[in-house]
């Protein structure tokens, strides 16, 4: 079906409150799968499947310099891989713009929280921290990779314990049993405006005919830490504000999955 | 001398193995395969078009494999992207595949398979094989057979089927080498090794592969048919 | 003498013995090796007397002389238009193919089929290098306007459309659409409202599931009438 067919079809069923997989315009899909210890060789690992998307991501730690600007302070470092196994439309090669956009927004979204205790990581200030490394991986790209990467990474986070040390050597390999500081655990709800209507968790399709999609990371104190815009039509403010409204709460529900 | 294998497998027997189909619902086939700690899915896109054009054959189709692992499936983190390593064997996964398939039927197109190592405990690019054959029967492109392949090698003075990581590290000596069979033929189209043993050492491992691939061959085909017996149960 | 090593209906591998002996005939999805019989793909056994053929369980479309498929018009050219057919490549659709109205030369293509419009076509020649043209001069074959294309897997179209299209038959009285079944694997429908189509696509997707087993046209009869299936 061409794209405005399509977009048509999607709206027109929207207004009657029901999208094309019979859900309605607030709830996401079901079930959200969440899956620990994917990689026993990872410090911490996850997979999240929402209805048919599926990412894994990991965490891998190391010992080096800290950054000049942030001496007493750990390093994280988020990246994330679009694989080409996931969909016909993803290439082999370095991460292009929508790969490094997810990993960023990902980023963000932890690093702003305060979600990582970076202080605790110092080992020998100015000299020697811990360095975070989350790798995130699409597995199945049925839309809204940013909500369930976001929830992945947090779930290998919050499962990452640190290896151990020898000296000013890791023993890779081997684990300790203490577990990687944290504060916070930020989740993203990333909402899509297709004509007049709001929904949430945008399945492959709903993405292709959106107007604009806003992703809100938010933490446990209903403070917002990250946002992120995308399509190709503007929202109004009246827009915004009832998208964080629908974010805190749901970000509330998906908090539930934490446990 | 290498007395007790460390998981106290006997010589000539694999770690255990599970194997499933049809894992990735956008691709037009995929499979997971385990063997042992390693893990590893599989998926194949095609036939679909081919460019840049100069690469296209009107007799056939191309096969294209991209081997790759995951930053977090070994112990000493892999930064992403390829490496030397993942580019050779993405060629001899390639070539252990195509003397399996008749790509006559696809002209000017590619048979894309992509390969993703989730977790590596040695054997890896093996496993690949062994989910990319039966994401290419998932996908629907006409094989000969299953392909299905195995390390084995020379642990201390042992030659053993299967070597897991701590197996090939062994600091009294190890080689180490992959071999792939074409289903229940005695066609061999991967055979590596890297490190040090003689012709009849050679010999009685490659007798271990054929026994190795063939428990492989029969959970391969067990997993494709599984696929649609699920359905069955469910009705 | 021959030996057939498995029934009609069986579900067989790559490389999985069919028969042993000359006394069967290869045909589709499966190869002789010697004196062997073997399957090249995941599939059903079908015999028909010593014909011994597969029906696939999976694979994506090859387009093939005669079939009526669901394309998607993606550009034009000069003397006609290149549609989206879900091969690896366009397929063309010439303007003496198009349509039996007389077309100048140098007129505005997109005037009769636009970028993004559904048609309903056959495929009149497949070339070596698997080059196709279409024709929409026949029964049935014309622009779709309104309803809905969904994706099926085209190993399954048989079963969808049924015996003489009987199974499809059924579906569109008691749904009360329209629908048309490309070999493809497109299946555009058009109800009278959103309703009809959501039961006529879920009725699609249960036979694509269910194609391999027993008794699925009356599993099909029951929930189209409402029955818990």
């Amino acid at each position: 079906m061409n794209e405005d067919g399509l977009k048509d079809y999607i709206s027109s069923l929207i207004s009657k409150n029901i999208r094309i997989d019979g859900r309605s315009l607030l709830d996401y899909r079901k079930p959200i799968k969440i899956e620990l210890n994917v990689s026993k060789n990872a410090e911490g690992s996850a997979r999240v499947i929402m209805g048919e998307t599926e990412v894994i991501a990991g965490v891998k730690m190391n010992i080096g310099e800290p950054f000049p600007d942030t001496p007493d302070e750990g390093v994280l470092m988020v990246g994330a891989e679009l694989l080409p196994l996931s969909s016909p439309e993803f290439e082999p090669g370095p991460p292009n713009p929508q790969a490094t956009e997810l990993a960023r927004v990902i980023d963000r979204g932890i690093r702003e929280s305060g979600m990582i205790d970076v202080k605790k990581l110092c080992i020998k200030k100015g000299e020697l921290v811990w360095m975070v490394f989350l790798d995130i991986y699409t597995i199945n790209d049925d839309g809204n990779l940013i909500d369930a990467s976001a929830l992945a990474s947090v779930v290998a986070l919050r499962n990452t314990v640190l290896p151990k040390i020898e000296g000013d050597k890791v023993l890779f390999g081997e684990h300790t049993k203490e577990k990687l500081p944290l504060k916070k655990a930020p989740l993203t709800c990333t909402l899509v405006k297709i004509k007049d209507k709001i929904i949430v968790d945008p399945s492959l399709k709903e993405e292709k005919v959106m107007d604009a999609r806003l992703s809100v990371a938010v933490s446990e104190n209903n403070e917002i830490n990250a946002l992120q815009k995308g399509g190709d039509k503007g929202i109004s403010i009246e827009d915004i504000e009832k998208m964080f409204d629908i974010a805190t709460e749901k970000t509330k529900e998906l908090r539930k999955h934490l446990h | 001398m290498y007395s007790k294998r460390f998981d106290n497998r006997k010589l000539d027997e694999t770690r255990e193995i599970e194997a499933k189909v049809g894992i990735i619902k956008r691709a037009d086939g995929s499979a997971y395969f385990r063997i042992g700690d390693t893990k590893v899915i599989a998926a194949v896109y095609g036939p679909r078009e081919l460019y840049p054009v100069f690469l296209q054959n009107p007799e056939k189709g191309l096969l294209r494999c991209v081997y790759d692992m995951t930053s977090f499936s070994v112990t000493d983190r892999k930064r992403p992207g390829p490496n030397r390593r993942s580019i050779e064997i993405s060629l001899v996964t390639e070539k252990s595949l195509l003397p399996a398939l008749d790509l006559s039927q696809f002209p000017n197109t590619v048979i894309d398979i992509f390969i993703e190592v989730i977790q590596a405990d040695a054997g890896t690019r093996c496993a690949g094989i062994c989910a990319a054959a039966m994401a290419l029967a998932d996908a629907g492109i006409p094989m000969k057979d299953l392909v299905a392949a195995i390390s084995v090698g020379k642990v201390g003075d042992k030659i053993v089927l299967d070597l897991n990581k701590d197996e090939e590290d062994y600091e009294e000596g190890s080689t180490d080498m992959p071999v792939a069979i074409i289903g229940n033929t005695e066609e061999i189209t991967l055979l590596q090794l890297d490190g040090d043993m003689n012709k009849e050492e050679i010999l009685e491992a490659l007798r271990l592969a054929k026994k190795g691939c063939s428990e492989i061959h029969k959970i391969q085909k067990k997993a494709l048919k599984e696929k649609y017996m699920s359905v069955k149960e469910n009705e | 003498m021959g030996d057939l090593l498995v029934k009609d209906k069986d579900i067989v591998v790559p490389g999985e013995e069919l028969a042993i002996g000359m006394d069967y005939l290869p045909a589709g999805g499966v190869y002789r090796l010697n004196d062997k019989i073997y399957a090249s793909q995941v599939g059903l056994v079908s015999i028909s007397g010593r014909l011994i053929k597969l029906i696939p369980l999976s694979g994506r479309y090859i387009p093939k002389k005669g079939d009526l498929v669901i394309g998607k018009v993606v550009d034009t050219g000069f003397s006609g238009w290149r549609i989206d057919i879900d091969w690896a490549y366009e397929a063309n659709l010439s303007m003496k193919d198009a349509t039996s109205e007389f077309i100048e030369r140098g007129s505005d293509l997109t005037q009769y089929y636009d970028y993004g419009d559904i048609i309903s076509v056959q495929i009149i020649h497949v070339s070596g290098s698997k080059i196709i043209d279409l024709t929409m001069k026949g029964p049935g074959l014309r622009k779709l306007k309104g309803g809905k294309i969904i994706e099926v897997n085209p190993t399954k179209v048989p079963r969808i459309i049924g015996k003489q299209g009987s199974m499809i038959q059924m579906i569109k009285e008691k749904t009360n659409c329209k629908i048309i079944v490309g070999q493809n694997g497109k299946v555009w429908i058009s109800g009278l409202d959103p309703e009809s189509e959501l039961k006529a696509t879920q009725c699609i997707y249960k036979i694509e599931a269910e194609s391999h087993l027993d008794g699925l046209t009356d599993r099909i009869k029951d929930f189209l009438e409402g029955k818990n299936v």
